[in-house]
């Protein structure tokens, strides 16, 4: 019986289910709900790339915010300076956050633990200092203002999209380009390169002994997640209108590590459904107080002390419980 | 002069990591809150006068032991575990401290006026220099020096210095591990918390100073070598030169060649100029 139900429980697809639910968000919903969607599913594919090399490597990257930055500035510089339509220039952006992190993670898997933390951070920095002071190019603390939105004329030939805001239409784009990068990291978490990754995280010394070249290795997971990183600030800078200096600050690679964290960095989906909790609760506590710093701070605290496995490590400790609780009244 | 307060700054940084390897963010959020706690110090007394070095003697306790609270408290207990957990216990203590200073203290400016006795200037080779300057300038090599005779010729200084070698060993040899961290973060808050005070006559308080003050740390701490005390001055005086001939060299440019040099170090010598390999 139990088994049956267990069974049951697993063959729902639930990720489709969430992504069903969330493509009904612009008619169900009110169109701040829809604001809130997609910053939530921009932060979850943010998240889930950083969780490539904290959860699944065991990199503990403190400027993921670099390649996110850089793919943000590529895809607004081609967009607004070039007038490049978004279908060149969304792969773009996440080809030239890959170049970067390809030529900085090249440097930085040679070093270890701390000093691997602290090479992604300086890296972070130059990617600041640079959009900070290069007015031609990144509008220095101007910033890109006033980038354009996708060319989203083609929904109206849908029948149920026509009568959609550009906000909406820009939500089901993002969700649907969300869905697919995260449908293939999925894919490369689960592939034998990925287990290779998990072999690495849990003991590199055997790793290598096996004859595997972890460094080689480590690199391609960091050139992957710079990839995934920078589509997502494509796809942040068009929702925001606009492209600022302030995505590039170290602290924003501190704020995505406690939603990776949240979520719980031992599970694939962790990092989303941390984005998700993340962005509800700013927004919720948000109505009461402008100390969102404090709470946040408060939260991480107790996920450090209580919950280290985050939301999903927490839920399935809990499941296991409960079941186990049931298999014992059967027997 | 910038030099010399990032080495005050980073000096403490450096102590905590070299001993207890912990990188703490929270080391410029203890440095705000110093400068906040002068302000309120010199409030309470007199708004101006010689009441300062009180102030600012009273600052750097009181954040002393507010690091001997969290050492005791929170970061005893992430000791071994990964150090991502100590990163983001810091981190936590950034968000919160930062909150409260804006909560306590609003977020506008605040400032402190000199102290009576080094009001005044002095002219040296064509311009002028204040007097307080002067007193950092030399406040810097000062507690350079004094703390590097502790480091090696006191007997609780070689009671660290065997301690930031292997942990375990010391504590086998019946040394008190635990309270030799404690002291170390406390000692570390302290020059922090002082730093913060002795700023408050040159910049005004803000919030934010912490962020922006902890990534110019960092960089010191990197370039002279995590954990080297001489590592540490050196660092800031080539971070200043640095960050004043970087204007010279690349116009607007100078935060981009100070953040380049924190790379070259990183990739070359990842233990910096001074400081050693360890593990």
């Amino acid at each position: 019986m139990n088994r049956r139900r267990a069974l049951l429980a697993r063959s729902v697809p639930w990720t489709l289910l969430v992504f069903l639910v969330a493509f009904w968000v612009p008619w169900l919903g009110s169109r701040y709900d829809t604001f809130l969607g997609t910053q939530i599913a921009i932060d979850a594919l943010f998240a889930a790339s950083l969780n490539l090399l904290l959860g699944t490597t065991g990199l503990v990257s403190f400027g993921h915010v670099a390649y996110f930055g850089v793919g943000a500035y590529v895809c607004a510089i081609l967009m607004k300076t070039y007038g490049v339509p978004f279908i060149v220039a969304f792969p773009a952006a996440g080809l030239g956050a890959a170049l970067f992190a390809l030529v900085s993670g090249y440097f930085c898997v040679r070093l270890t633990r701390i000093y691997f933390a602290m090479l992604t951070l300086a890296f972070s920095q130059i990617v600041w200092a640079v959009a900070y002071k290069w007015n031609s190019v990144t509008g220095g603390d101007q910033g890109l203002p006033e980038i354009p939105y996708p060319d989203m004329h083609w929904m109206a030939a849908v029948p149920g999209l026509r009568d959609l805001g550009s906000g909406d239409r820009f939500y089901l784009l993002t969700l649907a380009l969300v869905a697919v990068s995260l449908a293939i990291l999925w894919r490369v978490v689960r592939s034998p390169f990925g287990r290779m990754l998990t072999t690495i995280r849990d003991n590199p010394e055997r790793a290598a002994a096996i004859g595997l070249n972890v460094r080689a290795y480590e690199l391609a997971a960091f050139v992957a997640a710079g990839a995934f990183a920078g589509l997502a600030g494509a796809l942040y800078g068009i929702f925001n209108r606009g492209v600022f200096a302030d995505y590039v600050f170290w602290s924003k690679s501190a704020e995505v590590m406690i939603m990776t964290i949240l979520g719980g960095m031992g599970y694939f989906w962790g990092p989303p459904v941390g984005a998700f909790a993340l962005v509800w609760l700013n927004q919720e506590i948000t109505d009461y107080t402008q100390y969102w710093p404090f709470v946040l701070g408060v939260i991480l605290l107790v996920l450090l002390f209580v919950f280290p496995g985050g939301i999903v490590g927490g839920l399935v400790a809990g499941f296991r419980l409960v079941r186990r609780h049931l298999a014992g009244r059967d027997a | 002069m910038t030099a010399m307060f990032l080495f005050l700054i980073a000096s403490g940084l450096s102590l905590v990591f070299g001993v207890m390897r912990v990188l703490n963010f929270a080391h410029g959020s203890f440095y705000m809150l110093g400068a906040y706690l002068a302000w309120q110090a010199m409030q309470w007394l007199q708004p101006a006068g010689e009441a300062f070095w009180a102030a600012a003697i009273f600052a750097a306790l009181g954040i002393a032991v507010l690091g001997g609270i969290v050492e005791r408290l929170l970061l005893r207990h992430l000791y071994g575990r990964d150090e991502l957990y100590q990163l983001l216990l810091t981190y936590a203590l950034v968000l919160i401290f930062g909150d409260v200073a804006k909560y306590i203290w609003g977020t506008g400016q605040l400032s402190v006026q000199r102290p009576p006795l080094l009001a005044g200037s002095i002219q040296i080779f064509g311009t002028t220099q204040p007097y307080y300057n002067l007193f950092i300038m030399a406040l810097g090599p000062a507690i350079a020096i004094g703390g590097w005779l502790v480091l090696t010729r006191s007997s609780a200084g070689r009671m660290v210095r065997a301690a930031s070698y292997d942990r375990e060993m010391v504590g086998a040899l019946g040394a008190n591990v635990g309270a030799i961290y404690t002291g170390m973060f406390m000692a570390s808050s302290f020059l922090a918390g002082l730093s913060g005070a002795l700023v408050t006559p040159l910049q005004s308080i803000v919030p934010g100073m912490d962020v922006l003050i902890i990534v110019q740390a960092f960089i010191v701490v990197v370039i002279g070598g995590l954990g080297s005390f001489w590592g540490t001055f050196w660092g800031s005086v080539i971070y200043g030169q640095v960050l004043s001939f970087g204007i010279l060299i690349f116009p607007g440019f100078s935060l981009f060649s100070v953040f380049a040099l924190m790379v070259v170090i990183l990739v070359i010598r990842p233990w910096g100029l001074f400081g050693r390999p360890v593990r």
